[in-house]
């Protein structure tokens, strides 16, 4: 196994509640107490129901939001960086290099701006290209990568489809060559035969591009599909983490069982089973 | 058993600034008592505004072709839904007879009211239950759809629910009024899927109950496969495939229907690659001559008679149809 | 065949345009299609063209420098082309004529002489004016050969009414403008930090805002009325209304403001920026400015009326402008009287005008904010 790229450590992330009059002030534990590291090269998924933390995870990783005490690292062989305590220009080169991709392909585009202008935008903010040819040359050759018809770059996003927003988005998160990518439930909002298109896109431009994914989903099918390595958090926690083959197999945790026999099957006669374990 | 609606021939359009715009074009299909018929889709095929349709619900600038014909068979005979005008006519099709629910149980209940101030006014409508008894019954129907602490749960409000919880209160209040047809509209999908499964038993259970039929709205092949009898594969507004599930899922006759089977990532073979259907969905405004699938679909050659002709609806068996001409069905080629 | 592949290319074009449209492209061409608000557009510019050419337009001086000491609560004078003698190529009026004898119990008298036409003529010299405040001129659009012509008839200092109709929608435009203008740049600086950073200086900022929105506009302006020296000239008067309604007029802007930016602030996009290193300063210049924009310009039109409507309750009830400035406010309470109502109705144009002025602005408002909405069309 190679190195990791990025390995969390103890993290905690908590959010305070309010605070009583008496007694403890309560806090919400969004992330409580996780370590867990992401080979470089890996297509690592993160899997868990609406509130697990999941999502705060990712966003800690891109430092988006706060660290209530554990470590983030991130190596990727030329740089070695704790990601909490950046300095300003160590962030600024922290950003080139771990981006994020969105859920909604609808919201993370602004209406405003033409798709060239869109996807140069991380170019001009980090100052990585010079001129504006460069930075013409380089959304370009992002474009194509990510299968975009070089002629629509003019256009503004009202004239694109869910699917050709998302590969926008992903042109967007990749131009300045990111060697880590957070994916927050980027094929969530899409239909099915879309869904299949750009998890295709994401598995291509990974080996092409030589990136590091974290996939975060609430749905196992799909990170199944793609990933070579799952954690399943449940409400700040990492209950289960193996190789998205044996965890699939032989799942050890109660809570992963569960999950796996909630999944609607496409065969109509294999009975869904439902647990009730947890009273909602 | 009997038919409970009878939808045919349904062409909706609307009315825009870019002209009329078809949305859903010449839909046939009937739904029995006591059966769940799925409808999937994409989004843009069409299929909540079909189910809108069923009570009369689509937005002002309508235009239903006249030859469009919904029936509904009740206890008192057949109502022509789309002739329904005055607003006493169509409370028998809204919440009467027919109740509806949504894919987001917050934004159908009343954040200002408690649940049970809403059941009991929808039931002080639509029967002619007393204030007492209808809050009786509602307690009974909280109680049926699997709320613990009914008594207690009725008269809180819809935002101090779980999700589960709210999409259950939702249920029970559709059910509340006995309606003899429940349209779903997605309603499981912005649920996790734990609490999916549980949905998906819980309304199961309440048809083999109740004996009403359900039109089942959703995107999720898997879902439809663990919870209609008939499904019904809708794509641009027209219908490609329908039939028993079981013989729509495993045996798909229709380009289009084996394109999302295909499409869709499978838990019990993990190397089978993704296979999604190629091209997008064209805009409505460009609906494609012939079959409204022929432009993505990769199994026709160029110039085939689909680029011009509307295919019928070709019984492949009994009770199975695809939009194909007759000599296209599988097992004659 | 050809024609096909004609309309098929143009077709193909138009759709390119679209989808290469800006968002204020869209809003115009959305807005295009709302036939009542480009009717109220074409009413609103045609207003502040000639609000702005009043000098010109206008035959008279509208102060008491211009006025017709002999026709005072003259009644309007429509030009004619035909009368009792024949008729004409060029329009004319009867001339006036003024006596005083035994028959009149020796008062002066004003009497139209049906016999003697008085034509109208094109770019007469007559009161001096500066155009625009700097080009000195004293032609203006019309007038007639001999004596005055009175369109919407005379006050009783004998001014002329049109003079002072155009000449009000001036003002009131101007009170308008800089009300609105001192409102917005409030609005937007106080509403942009409010909603840009949140948190604590939100709460605190919007209590003032609330703070302000309790203050009592009636009596405030009693209380600056009382405090305004009764010598103080008709310019800083101007200017002290504008600023006063400025003042009042920031919260409900700022607020929306504030809102507005509240909700971009959270969307997916400036997260997306911020994730790539970008400081506020360029969150707000590329993103939430362009973003409300067209909302701003929405709202600054919307409360553009008010402005005016305060403006014109202001002066009404005699705490705004004074006589000697031609306001639609001045002008309204000139029409007040029970005398004026039952004798001199022309005192009455003016408010047509400024009834027509308001819906005219409130209709464009309207039609611009359905316009404004990027994706309006997108929702079934």
């Amino acid at each position: 196994m190679s190195a990791p790229l990025i390995k969390v450590e103890n993290l905690s992330i908590h959010y305070p509640l309010g605070r009583r009059l008496f007694g403890q002030p309560s806090v919400l534990k969004a992330v409580d107490d996780v370590s867990l590291s992401i080979p470089k090269g890996g297509f690592f998924g993160l899997v868990g129901e609406s509130g697990s933390g999941k999502t705060t995870l990712g966003r800690a990783m891109l430092r988006a939001a706060p660290i209530t005490s554990g470590r983030i690292r991130f190596n990727d062989g030329e740089v070695d960086y704790d990601v909490g305590s950046l300095g300003k220009a160590e962030l600024r080169d922290y950003r080139s290099r771990a981006q994020l991709i969105f859920q909604d392909p609808y919201a993370a585009l602004s209406p405003r701006m033409t798709v060239r202008d869109i996807i140069a935008e991380p170019l001009e903010l980090m100052k990585i290209t010079t001129s504006r040819a460069e930075t013409d040359e380089r959304v370009r050759e992002i474009a194509a990568k990510c299968r975009l018809n070089l002629e629509h770059l003019r256009r503004f996003p009202h004239a694109f489809s869910g699917g050709q927003r998302q590969r926008i988005s992903i042109a967007r998160a990749l131009v300045c060559r990111p060697k880590f990518v957070v994916a927050d439930e980027a094929v969530a909002a899409l239909d099915v035969s879309i869904q299949a298109d750009i998890l295709n896109l994401l598995k291509s431009l990974k080996s092409e591009l030589d990136l590091t994914i974290l996939f975060i989903s609430h749905d196992l099918s799909v990170v199944a599909h793609v990933c070579d390595e799952v954690a399943v958090m449940y409400h700040g926690v990492i209950k289960e983490h193996a190789p998205t083959r044996t965890l699939f197999a032989n799942p050890q945790e109660d809570y992963t069982r569960r999950l796996l026999s909630a999944i609607p099957s496409l065969d109509p006669d294999h009975k869904l089973t439902v647990q009730r374990a947890t009273a909602d | 058993m009997t038919a409970l609606v009878d939808v045919e021939n349904l062409t909706i359009r609307f009315r825009t600034d870019e002209g009329l715009i078809t949305v859903v074009e010449n839909v046939s299909f009937s739904l029995r008592k006591g059966e769940v018929l799925g409808l999937v889709g994409e989004s843009g095929s069409g299929k909540s505004v079909t189910a809108k349709a069923l009570m009369h619900l689509n937005a002002g600038n309508v235009v239903y072709d006249p030859q469009s014909r919904i029936t509904l068979h009740t206890g008192d005979g057949a109502i022509d839904v789309l002739s329904l005008k005055t607003p006493k006519d169509l409370s028998v099709v809204r919440g009467g007879a027919v109740s509806m629910i949504f894919q987001e149980p917050m934004a159908s209940f009343a954040p200002a009211l408690t649940i049970g101030a809403q059941m009991v006014e929808q039931l002080l409508i639509h029967t002619d239950m007393s204030k007492s008894v209808a809050r009786k019954h509602s307690i009974e129907m909280l109680d049926r759809v699997g709320i613990k602490e009914p008594d207690k749960r009725i008269d809180q409000y819809a935002f101090e629910l779980s999700g589960g919880m709210r999409q259950r209160a939702m249920i029970a209040m559709a059910l509340s009024t006995n309606p003899a047809l429940l349209i779903a509209d997605e309603p499981t999908t912005a649920l996790d899927v734990t609490i999916q499964a549980q949905v998906i038993e819980l309304m199961k259970g309440l048809v083999d109950e109740f004996g009403m039929g359900i039109l089942f709205i959703t995107h999720d092949l898997g879902v439809i496969a663990q919870t209609a009898d008939e499904v019904a594969v809708m794509y641009l507004g027209r219908i490609m495939e329908k039939g028993p599930v079981r013989e729509v899922i495993r045996t798909p006759a229709h380009a289009y229907t084996r394109g999302l089977i295909n499409a869709l990532p499978k838990l019990d073979d993990l190397d089978a690659p993704l296979a999604p259907i190629p091209g997008d969905i064209p805009s409505p405004l460009e609906r494609p001559a012939g079959c409204v699938f022929h432009t993505r679909n990769p199994e026709l050659l160029p110039g085939s008679r689909y680029e011009r002709e509307v295919p019928p609806l070709s019984e492949v068996s009994p009770g199975h149809f695809a939009a194909l001409f007759p000599e296209d069905l599988p097992g004659r080629a | 065949m050809k024609d096909l592949t004609a309309t098929v290319a143009t077709d193909q074009r138009a759709k390119e345009a679209y989808f290469t449209a800006s968002q204020s492209q869209l809003i115009w061409a959305r807005f295009k299609k709302q036939r009542s608000a480009m009717v109220a557009a074409v009413v609103l510019l045609t207003l502040i063209v000639s609000g702005i050419f009043a000098p010109f337009l206008s035959p008279y001086d509208p102060t008491i420098a211009g006025r017709n000491k002999d026709y005072t609560n003259g009644a309007p004078q429509i030009p004619q082309f035909c009368d009792k003698n024949g008729c004409s190529w060029t329009p004319f009026i009867h001339a006036l004529e003024r006596e005083r004898s035994i028959a009149t119990n020796f008062r002066w008298v004003t009497k139209i002489n049906e016999d003697k036409r008085n034509y109208l003529v094109l770019l007469p010299r007559g009161d001096s004016y500066e155009l625009f405040g700097f080009l000195p001129s004293d032609v203006h659009l019309f007038g007639v050969e001999d004596g005055r012509i009175h369109l919407f008839g005379t006050d009783e200092d004998g001014q002329d009414i049109f003079s002072r109709t155009l000449h009000a929608i001036w003002t009131s435009l101007q009170v308008g403008t800089i009300g609105v203008f001192i409102a917005f740049v409030l609005a937007l600086i106080i509403g942009g930090i409010s909603g840009y950073y949140g948190g604590w200086i939100d709460g605190v900022i919007q209590m003032i805002t609330d703070a302000v929105r309790t203050v009592p506009a009636i009596p405030l302006f009693m209380a600056v009325a009382a405090f305004m020296p009764p010598e103080t000239s008709a310019e800083a008067r101007f200017f002290y209304i504008s600023l006063i309604l400025g003042l009042i007029g920031w919260p409900t802007l700022a607020r929306r403001v504030r809102t507005h930016l509240l909700t971009e602030r959270n969307q997916e996009y400036v997260l997306a920026a911020e994730l790539c290193g970008a400081s506020s300063g360029h969150v707000i210049r590329r993103h939430l400015l362009p973003s409300f924009t067209s909302y701003i310009i929405v709202d600054l039109v919307i409360s553009f009326p008010y402005m005016v409507l305060s403006e014109t309750a202001l002066s009404f009830i005699g705490l705004g402008l004074k006589d000697p400035v031609s306001s639609l406010g001045v002008m309204l309470q000139k029409a007040t009287s029970a005398d004026v109502m039952l004798n001199y109705q022309w005192y009455f144009i003016p408010v047509v005008f400024f009834i027509v002025l308001v819906m005219a602005f409130v209709f464009v408002g309207d039609g611009l904010r359905d316009a404004a909405d990027p994706y309006a069309e997108q929702k079934k």
